[in-house]
């Protein structure tokens, strides 16, 4: 287990006052907001700062962590509370939000025997969202994917443990960015003897170095040799499902969008894939092609900036 | 490690019960996002609403920014706008940055 530090988590110090403490979460909340922040570590840092919150704002809990000292040195084997460390302090176990949402260290120090966050009255557990990551090709062809998921048991001597299960998901062919996976049955258990509550998963694609999806569509630049954009014809062109011919007109611009129809991701109807072309000159490395140049431009008297007067 | 195998299926549609308990929020507070014009159900009443592909992730991201930070629900609604609209320019942006 690895031993948290709150006040460097906020960033106030060990003295600060319970004004202080709010503000600095308050603005971290703002700034690492995993729906406003989107570089990869927000989450991490939203997480780190809430669960600092949950024990900084809670005057006993503060007074608990207090009692730990500072970072103690790295020993083998990771940190472990002195014993008999909260003895005195009455603060009440649990935290809010899904089981399993804070670091070991929380979970291990203040949710002991501690009544589980999302308990229905009804008896049904409480569902679970987590994020599942894909490549686009997965949404052409489906996908089967196996996670690990990881929730707190409380055991028969009230301590917490964090149970590890797989679960198996099969991602339907044709998903898109956004939409939910339900796995029925698969979220937290009952503690009342109901139904497990379920599962969902909120699907995204891992960013491609070629396609940009929108919706069921696909998006790419699709470079072309000058020749190829004035004379026109045939290029091949891959796509996630497969190689497919496409057309070039004659005289294409760059910028021009061309659409293949039902090539993009899978379904009723199916996606587009829309190619914008992107003119590209060939590297001149030999006399040869470089007097093919010279050539081209004593032959074609062409002025590109005709347009811009003067 | 347990071994779990069961069935799933895409979230098609959510009706506004269904929504209330996947967004662990009240009908309330739904239907203020709905008068706010953050979501835009199918069927006229509210007995017959059915939300459906982006609706659903917006909820989700409402009642988040609600949760987390305290906004209200003219505040969601324009954050939610604000964010949109720079994602479309960061898709933009990333695309002149690859050329």
């Amino acid at each position: 287990m690895e031993f948290k530090d709150y006040y460097k988590a906020l960033g106030v110090k060990r003295d600060a006052t319970a004004d202080e403490i709010k503000r600095a979460f308050r603005k971290a909340a703002r700034k690492y907001h995993p729906d406003i922040n989107t570089s990869a570590d927000a989450e991490a840092k939203f997480k780190d700062v809430n669960e600092a919150y949950e024990v900084l704002s809670d005057p006993e809990k503060r007074a608990a962590y207090d009692q730990l000292g500072a970072e103690p040195p790295r020993g083998a084997g990771g940190y472990q509370p002195p014993p008999g460390w909260d003895s005195g302090f009455a603060f009440s176990e649990g935290g809010p939000g899904p089981e399993g949402a804070f670091s070991d260290f929380f979970e291990t120090l203040f949710r002991r025997g501690g009544a589980a966050g999302g308990h229905r009255a009804s008896g049904r557990g409480a569902d679970s969202h987590a994020q599942l990551m894909i490549d686009i090709e997965d949404a052409y062809r489906g996908a089967a994917r196996t996670l690990t998921m990881r929730s707190p048991v409380v055991g028969p001597d009230g301590a917490v443990t964090l149970q590890e299960r797989s679960v198996s998901v099969s991602v339907p062919k044709g998903i898109m960015q956004g939409q939910h996976i339900r796995l029925a049955g698969q979220g937290a258990s009952s503690f009342g003897g109901g139904p497990a509550g379920d599962l969902f998963l909120e699907v995204s694609f891992a960013p491609h170095p070629i396609y940009r999806p929108e919706g069921k569509d696909l998006h790419l630049d699709l470079p072309v040799a000058p020749w190829e954009a004035v004379l026109g014809g045939h290029v091949v062109m891959p796509t996630p499902g497969g190689k497919v011919d496409l057309r070039i007109p004659e005289s294409a611009r760059t910028g021009q969008k061309l659409r293949l129809k039902g090539k993009g991701l899978p379904g009723t109807p199916a996606g587009d894939i829309y190619a914008t072309l992107k003119i590209v000159n060939p590297k001149v490395t030999t006399e040869e092609a470089r007097a093919f140049f010279e050539e081209m431009a004593k032959v074609m008297p062409f002025d590109p900036r005709a347009h811009l007067g003067g | 490690m347990k071994k779990a195998t069961r069935r799933s299926d895409i979230v098609d549609a959510l009706s506004l019960p269904d929504l209330c308990r996947f967004c662990e929020a009240d009908e309330a507070w739904v239907i203020e996002l709905v008068e706010h014009g953050v979501l835009e159900p199918h069927g006229s009443t509210a007995q017959t609403w059915r939300f459906r592909g982006a609706n659903i992730v917006r909820a989700k991201k409402a009642r988040r920014l609600n949760r987390d930070l305290g906004i209200n629900t003219a505040g969601v609604a324009l954050v939610l706008e604000l964010l949109e609209e720079r994602d479309r320019f960061l898709r933009r942006l990333a695309r002149y940055e690859a050329i």
